[in-house]
């Protein structure tokens, strides 16, 4: 896409006010009308974040739009190379911060993989149990700051976050912290669950389909969003595939793959679960997805906490200090909430790595931003952007 | 019929309305300052330096290793050694910092240098209510805001604590054991020297 004829680069180094909008020097279209071009964000309260959107519009329609991030860089990978293995554990809660536990198993994957580490069969249990509750908790947070870009101000995310609320109460309990759990290690992790915990864990589980039939009958139905949401930001399969969308973006169109599935890392080839799967691909499959998908998740949580066996919460010989996998290279990768989220990383041997590399679902699944909104509405490119479901610390990392 | 999701969707706020008023479950907030949650056990926020006894500065379990220094992921610990050493709690003669301090408003509470300490010396405090008015030296905590003592930390993690005191037991049954081995075998030695001596003249 080249915009350098539409915005002089210089303006585009520069966050402007919230709404900057001059004229453009293209033709003026048919019907005798100037395009115009918004600099939505980077403060603006539908970005979810520092998030910039330059869109070009003719009228309401986006005729050109182009993403523009960065602005919570704050140099990740760099700073994993500097630190220890176990010193990047607790950065990576920072990725996506509604996630720490699925960004803890991806990292811990990779090293695990790195370092040749076993990993007893209580940890990935306790591993299995703490990714979908996040994933539940993700997933719910979404739909309420989805239905909020679509106006519904506030009311289904309160109760959204009441239910996050009870899981992040869980998390808390067994981690110590709310949303920087740092709970997972190379070999299991930190400390093991009780059985307090685990009745606990699954007084949740129980009462979370209750709420999801609620939420449906407050949401599914409402004619407001079916309106809003049916064949808007339509996104079709090839595409997806061709640009690397992962997760419940791609499965909205209808793409069967899910790492759970396909990769079976962990213990995931034991539970007995389905891969909801959209055919449209537009906002409201994206939506049904999720629902869909929390619902799957309750099944594998139930599982879970019914089979949880006795043994090790870490491996024996996996140490803290002084840690230093083999020369070599691996990439660790699972499925996080918001799609593929892998961990490459290069070891020289030294406690250090050589290279971290990060590949974030949301930031890859972010640039087709541009493919699924034009010819839309400005205000449906909101919508567009709430559902890919983004969270900016993993975008600019 | 156009408006039925819309009204079923109303219902369900109307059940959440007047739920709110009777089931706990449906109205989980708190007025703040005035209400607290209580807080969990494991709950962690920002570390602190237990110390036993009464005496905060001679019961300080700290013997500045330094470990946490390195560990620190955003490096915000800083100890610097006091060439005086002090008798730990196995009356083993140990460093102990002269400076200790912690930048909280670095500190990202990741509980890893809880996790290396091999003196269990540093551990995670809960209290949250660090809102200063001098961001640089109000949130820069020295040794002498850091120590608290095994008390308050039984107080807040009473499971984490005993355990801590166990281990602690542990290793001084085995100090104790050992300097008793090394008691038994000097005397032994000491006794074989003695019969050694008593031997040699009868060889001459």
């Amino acid at each position: 896409m080249n915009s350098a004829q539409a915005t002089p680069s210089s303006d585009r180094a520069q966050a402007g006010p919230m709404f900057e909008s001059k004229t453009s020097d293209q033709a003026p279209s048919l019907d005798g009308t100037e395009r115009m071009e918004v600099s939505m964000g980077p403060h603006h309260p539908s970005t979810h974040g520092v998030f910039r959107m330059d869109v070009e519009l003719e009228g309401e329609t986006v005729v050109k739009l182009k993403p523009v991030f960065g602005y919570l860089h704050r140099n990740h990978e760099k700073i994993a190379e500097g630190t220890s293995y176990l010193g990047s554990m607790p950065y990576t809660d920072r990725l996506d911060y509604f996630n720490s536990m699925t960004n803890n198993w991806a990292y811990a994957l990779s090293v695990e993989k790195l370092a040749g580490i076993e990993v007893p069969e209580r940890a990935e249990y306790i591993r299995v149990i703490t990714a979908e509750l996040s994933r539940l908790q993700n997933h719910v947070c979404l739909i309420g700051f989805l239905v909020q870009d679509m106006g519904a101000l506030g009311t289904p995310l309160m109760y959204a976050f009441r239910e996050r609320e009870r899981i992040l109460d869980l998390f808390e309990s067994l981690t110590g912290a709310r949303m920087m759990c740092n709970y997972m290690r190379f070999g299991g992790c930190r400390c093991d669950v009780t059985p307090a915990w685990l009745r606990q864990a699954h007084q949740v589980t129980e009462a979370f389909p209750r709420f999801l039939d609620e939420f449906e009958a407050l949401l599914s139905e409402n004619e407001v969003l079916l309106s809003r949401s049916q064949g808007v930001g339509a996104l079709g399969q090839d595409l997806a595939i061709a640009a690397g969308v992962t997760g419940p973006m791609l499965r909205a169109t209808g793409v069967n793959y899910d790492l759970r599935k396909a990769d079976a890392y962990g213990i995931y080839n034991r539970f007995n679960f389905r891969v909801p799967l959209g055919s449209h691909g537009d906002v409201f499959d994206r939506y049904m997805i999720r629902i869909l998908e929390m619902r799957e998740s309750i099944a594998i949580l139930r599982q879970a906490i019914r089979d949880i066996p006795d043994g090790d919460y870490v491996h024996p010989k996996a140490k803290l200090r002084g840690f230093k996998p083999p020369m070599g290279e691996a990439y660790g990768r699972i499925e996080a909430p918001k799609g593929e989220l892998g961990f490459y990383l290069i070891s020289d041997g030294s406690p250090k790595p050589y290279r971290f590399k990060v590949r974030p679902p949301s930031f890859i699944n972010l640039t087709i931003l541009e493919d699924m909104c034009l010819g839309q509405t400005v205000a449906d490119a909101v919508i567009i952007l709430g559902s890919v479901d983004i969270v900016l610390g993993e975008v600019d990392r | 019929m156009i408006g039925k999701g819309i009204l079923k969707g109303m219902m369900e706020t109307a059940r959440n309305l007047t739920g709110s008023f009777h089931d706990p479950e449906r109205l989980t907030t708190v007025s703040y300052p005035e209400e607290k949650i209580p807080a969990k056990e494991n709950a962690r926020n920002f570390p602190f330096l237990v110390y036993d006894g009464d005496d905060w500065e001679s019961g300080l379990r700290c013997v500045s290793c330094q470990i946490c220094e390195k560990e620190c992921p955003p490096q915000c610990i800083y100890i610097e050694k006091d060439t005086q050493k002090k008798a730990d709690f196995l009356g083993k003669l140990q460093f102990q910092p002269k400076v200790f301090d912690i930048d909280v408003s670095v500190c990202m509470g990741c509980q890893i240098c809880v996790e290396v300490c091999p003196f269990e010396s540093i551990r995670m405090d809960r209290d949250f209510e660090y809102a200063k008015s001098d961001r640089f030296e109000g949130l820069l905590l020295h040794k002498e805001q850091l120590a608290k003592s095994n008390k308050y930390y039984h107080q807040i993690h009473p499971t984490e604590a005993t355990e801590t005191d166990a281990i602690r037991e542990c290793k001084r049954q085995d100090h104790l054991a050992k300097e008793r081995a090394k008691a038994e075998k000097l005397a032994q030695a000491k006794e074989a020297a003695t019969k050694a001596q008593s031997k040699e003249p009868n060889k001459e």
